[in-house]
């Protein structure tokens, strides 16, 4: 009880002398966890991309030694060339390691946690030995997915999303151990989803600061609220069919066994059940934090907030109602696939609407492109095209063409990476100054913003074309079909781009260590932002305040025409202003 | 740091802080936490409605397999055990240590007693030659599928399902017993609870109930219908 | 190597095509309206020194129109959508007359049942071909798909049809060839490492060339 009133009281804002492992690494402060959360996933985004790398190798210049393949076991790659079924391992490991380990993490597990409590304004999280346990389920996890790369049968080589009976029969996929290593592994991460989103909802509900009522929340705190709800009620799905799989696999029970009575469209079901609140788990933080850093960027407020709020609750309400779309082929019931259809065609309306405020905000604004406003611009342009491609896949008919082709695979990534990345890309250097104290280099930054926006859509756009022309996915050769042989230029220039492409992500890389220890200097308030966060000395010290701040505006009054500055921070008190009625009697 | 945390109402939301939902943060914790708890365990039940009612024929008849009495009874104490944690509330509420201790501990050993006949009820089982991946060869169960009492084309299933679902309510219950142990230890005993905080009992009240609910919605499905 | 969707080889390929092209022009225009729209706020409003942004919460007005215009169009992108669809995988889509041929997908190879001369599957005539699918041009044909292992994908692009192998289902997928030549069928939908060979040819011969195959492909059968 003591540590409630005394976390309530702003006890921990005092000197900080717990010993350096209570500190830095079984650390309940919720910076340092999103500071955990930040490395390790960072980590995991440069496996996933090597995992790619190779497979582009094999795809640009198909049955040629790969360089530096050499060091590869023969079972994978031997003299340096890609196995057909080490490819299917790349193919499984990258989807599992972006989706589950990079860009989740790095948007949930890191802006969650460093952001939900400096914003609403609290100590830190409701729960904060819990939110440890969400970081360290999570390590464990990620050690487990890392450690089924290096097992003797290989990785899990069924897709990121484990179709069965493929995944649950060892003799059909050909590796036994990989398999139930990734089951063990996304139980964990599942537990750690829940966990965390157990705490953001839980913080964001019972813990802002006096003032901070609904409609003064950031959008990047609204949407990782509704992301938390998506956490919460679809990672225990994804847990439960994972925990389903991996009994299959290793106790013999029936599932998804078809010869023994199992349903294999089952899986599907559950899968996508968590599957599409989990794509919009993938999106939904980066718009908000996009929201955030387009309105700093523009000097104007946000072009309607409530509407921008509104829809980020409908894509997260409508997002339970789509997952059949991922199953228009599938064989399940075509009247579903009709209905299925119809809420995918409607979800397009609130990501419409939020696209359409974004430009209403950049519209008669003072423009500053600053690196995270470069990247926020970026995440709107390629945003629009990974939406409206969305738009053919919902269409059934086109999508019994182009289901499973390379359109759909441009898709996604220009969603995850146009959208998700470089949101992420901007968030990191905009958040930068208040986790670590540092300004990241603003000159690096923009050469990493030019070379990936090209190298990215050289990469990503000619997948459209490919999967036009009816290239399906997964495939170890698309030259085996003689109407893909043609395409064998265009396969080699995608590798080429995606090579350079992840070659510019080093710059990023080298630019963020670099600045840990040799940045500039950052002041309290680099970006002149509104948000409670900026109050705080660079970086925030641990228990963040002393006392809570009080709350007197929303979070987007830039250019405010009674502000002498072009912005005006929520924690300002203008004579005009009045005390929020929550706030603590004067005599606190 | 100057105020006595004496003077502050612990069952009230954490304070200074704009109004939310009017409970304190362990106890809405718990209510979020349920909420992911029923998608966990609709993902296992509408499983086993999905593939009893898709399976190919006709689903063994509870009675044949599982012991109905002992579960009966089972359940009954699990029922007896949630209505003991309300009244270890209760007491708290009035302010009577004594009594909280007293039907704290009753819930516990109900809780644990039901854990140790579900261990009794699956080594039975075992010993007869049900298994998660179906019937054992050679067991007595397999004669009653030879005499064709037990349908083989739905035994697989039956076992996957069976063990899943009551294996992880199972679990539930245990991980309840356990802190409800460690609070009876560490706050119950020391007499920490008072009538103007009881927030543990209360928390770990509402999760008794949820898996409380949860085992009468799976004994019905698995054991009567 | 052409920058379109392939030749078009079945009568669902024009609707699919017609659709694939009405949404195209739509997201075109809104893919250019977004792009040049922004293109011309960060050249127009760019920061300089002095100015000031002007202040706005929004405009109802405006934000009501841009939810109505995309509410509206995707509603009738949805109706025109669902007609094509129930008449390609709808329950009773399949026409009557069709021919029926089965295909067997497994690891890695399509077995291939034809229906023999008496065009009636189930029956003592019925011969299996591997990796090759003979279907006549110009009539309806019904596959009745079904997988020995894991999921497969029935795809052949410029049919423009594609459906999953789903073991422990029958699933039935019709089409109408309407240009006779040689295709491929290819697995879509990962199935294991040899997933990518997982390739048959598809000729579609005129309706006299197919009797012509058929009576030769019986007679082989029987030998």
């Amino acid at each position: 009880m003591t540590t409630v009133a005394a976390t309530a009281h702003g006890a921990h804002a005092h000197h900080d002398d717990r010993p350096f492992i209570r500190k830095y690494i079984f650390s309940t402060d919720h910076k340092i966890i999103g500071i955990q959360f930040l490395f390790v996933s960072l980590f995991f985004l440069l496996v996933g991309g090597l995992l790619a790398m190779q497979m582009r190798w094999q795809l640009g210049f198909p049955g040629k030694p790969m360089p530096g393949g050499g060091i590869l076991p023969e079972t994978m790659a031997p003299g340096g060339v890609i196995l057909p079924e080490y490819y299917i391992q790349l193919v499984t490991m990258h989807g599992t390691f972006m989706v589950f380990f990079a860009i989740m993490p790095l948007l949930v597990g890191v802006y969650a946690n460093f952001l939900i409590p400096l914003k609403i304004g609290t100590h830190d999280m409701a729960f904060p030995r819990i939110n440890m346990w969400s970081f360290w389920s999570f390590f464990a996890a990620g050690l487990v997915m890392l450690a089924s790369l290096f097992v003797p049968d290989g990785a899990a080589r069924a897709g990121w999303t484990m179709y069965v009976p493929l995944s649950a029969r060892h003799d059909l996929s050909g590796a036994s151990l990989g398999q139930e290593l990734w089951s063990v592994s996304i139980i964990l991460v599942g537990l750690s989803s829940i966990l965390g989103s157990l705490n953001y909802i839980s913080t964001i509900i019972n813990n802002r600061a006096p003032g901070m009522t609904w409609f003064r929340l950031p959008l990047s705190v609204w949407s990782l609220f509704i992301t938390a709800i998506l956490g919460l009620l679809a990672l225990p799905v994804l847990s439960g069919a994972a925990i389903m799989l991996l009994f299959d696999q290793v106790l013999n029970t029936h599932f998804f066994d078809p010869a023994a009575g199992g349903q294999a469209l089952l899986w599907q079901h559950l899968f996508w059940f968590f599957g599409h609140p989990e794509v919009y788990i993938l999106i939904l933080p980066a718009m908000g934090m996009v929201s955030d850093i387009i309105a700093n960027g523009s000097r104007k407020p946000i072009f309607g907030y409530h509407s921008m709020v509104f829809a980020i609750v409908a894509i997260g309400f409508l997002g339970w109602i789509v997952w059949g779309h991922h199953m228009f082929v599938s064989g399940m019931n075509p009247t579903l696939g009709s209905s299925f259809m119809v809420s995918t065609l409607i979800i397009a309306v609130p990501s419409a609407v939020k696209v359409f405020n974004w430009m209403g905000t950049m519209w008669r604004g003072n423009l500053k492109f600053t690196v995270p406003m470069l990247n926020a611009t970026a995440f709107v342009a390629m945003f629009v095209i990974g939406g409206l491609s969305g738009i053919y896949m919902a269409a059934t008919p086109v999508d019994m063409f182009i289901h499973d082709t390379y359109f759909i695979v441009a898709h996604i990534h220009y969603v995850l990476f146009g959208g998700s990345l470089f949101a992420l890309f901007g968030a990191i250097v905009y958040w930068y100054p208040k986790m670590f104290g540092r300004m990241m280099s603003e000159r690096w930054g923009k050469v990493h913003f030019w070379l990936t926006f090209i190298f990215y859509n050289c990469t990503f756009f000619p997948m459209h074309i490919t999967g036009m022309a009816g290239e399906m996915r997964r495939l170890y050769d698309p030259n085996q079909y003689t109407f893909l042989q043609p395409y064998q230029p265009m396969r080699e220039f995608i590798s080429i781009s995606a090579f350079l492409l992840f070659a510019t992500q080093l710059i990023f890389f080298v630019n963020f260590w670099w600045s840990l220890f040799k940045g500039k200097k950052a002041e309290q308030n680099p970006w002149h932002d509104n948000g409670l966060e900026w109050s705080l000395p660079a970086p925030a010290p641990h228990g963040n305040w002393e006392k809570v701040p009080n709350v007197y505006r929303g979070p987007y009054e830039f250019s405010h025409p009674q502000a002498r500055e072009d912005y005006l921070p929520q924690y300002v008190k203008l004579p005009t202003d009045r005390e929020p009625a929550s706030a603590p009697a004067a005599a606190h | 740091m100057t105020h006595a945390s004496a003077t502050v109402d612990m069952m009230q939301p954490p304070y200074p802080a704009e109004r939310g939902l009017d409970v304190y943060n362990t106890k809405l914790g718990m209510w979020v936490f349920l909420a992911s708890e029923v998608m966990f365990f609709a993902a296992l039940i509408g499983t086993y409605v999905i593939l009893r009612f898709g399976a190919p024929g006709e689903w063994a008849r509870p009675g044949i397999v599982l012991n109905i009495k002992v579960t009966a009874f089972n359940t009954f104490l699990l029922i007896c055990s949630s209505v003991s944690m309300v009244k270890a509330y209760a007491s708290i509420q009035d302010g009577d240590r004594q009594k909280m201790r007293f039907w704290l501990l009753m819930t516990i050993l109900g809780g644990a007693t039901f854990v140790g006949i579900q261990v009794y009820e699956y080594t039975h089982l075992v010993e007869r030659g049900f298994l998660p991946s179906g019937v054992r060869e050679g067991s007595e169960l397999a004669e009653l599928v030879a005499q064709g009492t037990l349908p083989a084309a739905t035994m697989g299933l039956y076992g996957s399902t069976f063990y899943t679902m009551t294996g992880f309510h199972g679990f539930h219950v245990t991980c309840g017993v356990i802190s409800m142990t460690y609070l009876f230890f560490t706050k119950a005993l020391p007499g920490k609870y008072t009538r103007q905080d009881y927030r543990g009992i209360e928390t770990v009240g509402l999760y008794w109930h949820f898996v409380d609910l949860v085992w009468i919605i799976l004994f019905t499905i698995v054991y009567l219908i | 190597m052409h920058w379109w969707l392939p030749p078009k080889g079945s009568t669902f390929a024009g609707p699919i095509d017609g659709l694939f092209i009405a949404i195209l022009i739509i997201t075109g225009i809104a893919f250019v309206v977004v792009e040049s729209g922004l293109i011309w706020f960060i050249v127009r409003y760019r920061g300089r020194p002095g100015r000031k942004a002007f202040y706005t919460h929004g405009n109802t007005r405006a934000e009501v129109i841009w939810t109505a215009i995309p509410a509206v169009t995707m509603v009738a992108l949805g109706i025109i959508s669902n007609h094509y669809w129930v008449e390609i995988k709808g329950r009773n889509s399949v026409p009557p007359d069709a021919y029926p041929i089965a295909i067997h997908a497994k690891q890695f190879e399509w077995q291939v049942t034809y229906p023999g001369p008496d065009g009636q599957l189930g029956t003592a005539d019925d011969f299996t071909v591997r990796n090759q699918l003979h279907v006549p041009v110009g009539r309806p044909i019904v596959v009745h798909l079904s997988s020995e292992d894991v999921i497969h994908s029935f795809y052949v692009p410029q049919f423009r049809v594609r459906q999953d192998i789903v073991p422990g289902m029958d699933i039935r997928a019709w089409f109408q060839p309407t240009v006779a030549g040689t295709y491929e069928l290819g697995c879509s939908q990962l199935c294991g490492l040899g997933h990518y060979r997982m390739r048959a040819q598809v000729f579609v011969h005129t309706q006299e060339e197919f009797a012509a195959w058929m009576k030769q492909a019986a007679q082989e059968a029987t030998q």
